[in-house]
């Protein structure tokens, strides 16, 4: 079976570690946040100027100076700090920033990402997702591996209007957990009932398949 | 004004000079920590043909939307327009001239603007349609893009405290751009919605030193919330 959003973000969570300061795009990325482990300390950062962002408020407690980078208002955690955007941005350009996990429309076997541009639809902008793909070494994008359609998100090279170049190392789909590298997919792990001959139809790019691909555990 | 006390009572003071085909810096992300009072006084005024640097561009009706509604903006500068459909309008119709930057590169920009920095070059958006038509360099192995600086004409910030000589406080996210669109404008205008007495804020405590603030006004803010989110009571 296919991961649900909930498991994809389950997933991501396994790849976070103690101390690590992370920044969680919009959508399934955002879910991350309901699953960091028991005991681990994990500081969250919204790129419009915070360092520890908290759960959402309660209607008391909310706050209009205080918001995410999508608008929502949220609360912070002991610890946290606030910054300018130009600050913000020194830290996630700067690779200061341990994690980042964003969505993408494609990905292709060179690590490019396409992500904020359908030509023909109306553009509503590239927000920070420019900056973070460029600045973090460390970027695990989440995604749905095929269409509506079928057609593969997973492409030789990206068809729409990229995002970053040659910047994604690890790709975490509905199907299928890969890394990027030698200008191939590489698979690492399957979802839980999910074939091989499944992930291999679906993938347009150059997949490259071990002997043994282990099922993914939460 | 006496001195370096920089307080001005009234919209019409603090927005003097201001003329149509001029470029504004605007503070704010979504509508956190924008300038409502200056941004009302400018649809009042009725200037054109404005050049609008600011991350987003309001919603319909609060905020940058409204000068967009009067047709008083011809080029936005900005990350992320999505939640403004008159502006989806004007974009379309090609009447609005939309220059889309990176937000961190945009943060930059301004900084550099107001720190007296020409143009930087950044990785980001090195290989995508944001650097056609840009200089581009390979430094120690990577590629990066010369992204030129911004300044404007008028920079308009809100803050939460300041004091008279324009030293400022900014709260929580409410700071986003406000810090470094003081630094870029010649004439920087602060709405605030505190001012004290110099001394009052403890020098370690300032944000934004006087010395970028050419006018301060107090006032009282709506503080619309785009998106209210609230947890479920336990």
């Amino acid at each position: 079976m296919a991961l649900t959003r909930e498991q994809l973000a389950q997933r991501v969570a396994k790849e976070l570690q103690d101390g690590f300061y992370v920044n969680l795009g919009i959508g399934i990325p955002t879910l991350v946040a309901n699953y960091i482990p028991q005991g681990m300390q994990v500081m969250l950062q919204s790129e419009n100027g915070l360092l520890g962002m908290g759960e959402f408020p309660t209607e008391e407690n909310i706050d209009a100076d205080l918001i995410n980078a999508g608008k929502q208002t949220v609360t912070a955690v002991a610890g946290a700090s606030f910054f300018s955007s130009a600050e913000s941005f020194a830290m996630i350009r700067g690779g200061h920033v341990d994690l980042t996990v964003l969505g993408a429309f494609e990905v292709d076997v060179n690590g490019s990402i396409a992500s904020w541009m359908i030509p023909g639809k109306l553009i509503k902008g590239m927000g920070g997702a420019m900056d973070l793909v460029a600045g973090a070494d460390n970027i695990i994008v989440t995604m749905m591996h095929a269409d509506k359609h079928g057609n593969s998100k997973l492409l030789s090279t990206c068809e729409l209007p990229l995002t970053g170049y040659g910047c994604i190392k690890r790709v975490i789909t509905d199907l299928a957990f890969m890394e990027i590298k030698d200008g191939a997919f590489h698979l690492l792990e399957r979802a839980p009932g999910v074939s091989v001959e499944e992930i291999v139809t679906k993938t347009a790019g150059k997949l490259v398949v071990p002997e043994h691909v282990p099922e993914m555990t939460f | 004004m006496a001195g370096f006390n920089k307080v001005v009572h009234s919209y019409e003071e603090a927005l003097a000079g201001l003329n149509d085909d001029m470029t504004i810096m605007v503070g704010g992300f979504g509508l956190c920590g924008i300038p409502e009072g200056l941004i009302n006084h400018m649809v009042k005024l009725g200037v054109k043909g404005l050049t609008a640097i600011s991350n987003n561009a309001g919603v319909d009706d609060f905020g940058l939307g409204l000068l967009l509604k009067q047709h008083q903006i011809s080029t936005m500068i900005a990350s992320y327009v999505g939640e403004n459909a008159t502006f989806e309008q004007q974009m379309l119709s090609g009447e609005l001239n939309v220059i889309l930057t990176p937000q961190g590169t945009l943060a930059e920009k301004i900084r550099a603007g107001g720190a007296g920095i020409p143009a930087f070059f950044t990785a980001t958006g090195y290989g995508t349609p944001i650097a056609d038509g840009k200089e581009t360099r390979e430094i120690k192995g990577r590629h990066y893009v010369l992204e030129e600086s911004l300044t404007a004409d008028f920079a308009l910030v809100r803050a939460w405290k300041a004091d008279t000589m324009g030293n400022l406080v900014f709260r929580k996210t409410a700071a986003n751009f406000n810090p470094m669109m003081a630094t870029a404008g010649k004439i920087t205008v602060v709405e605030a919605e505190e001012i004290v007495e110099p001394g009052e804020l403890d020098p370690d405590h300032i944000h934004t030193p006087g010395i970028y603030v050419d006018r301060v006004i107090k006032a009282s803010f709506e503080k619309r919330i785009e998106q209210r989110t609230v947890k479920a009571a336990k």
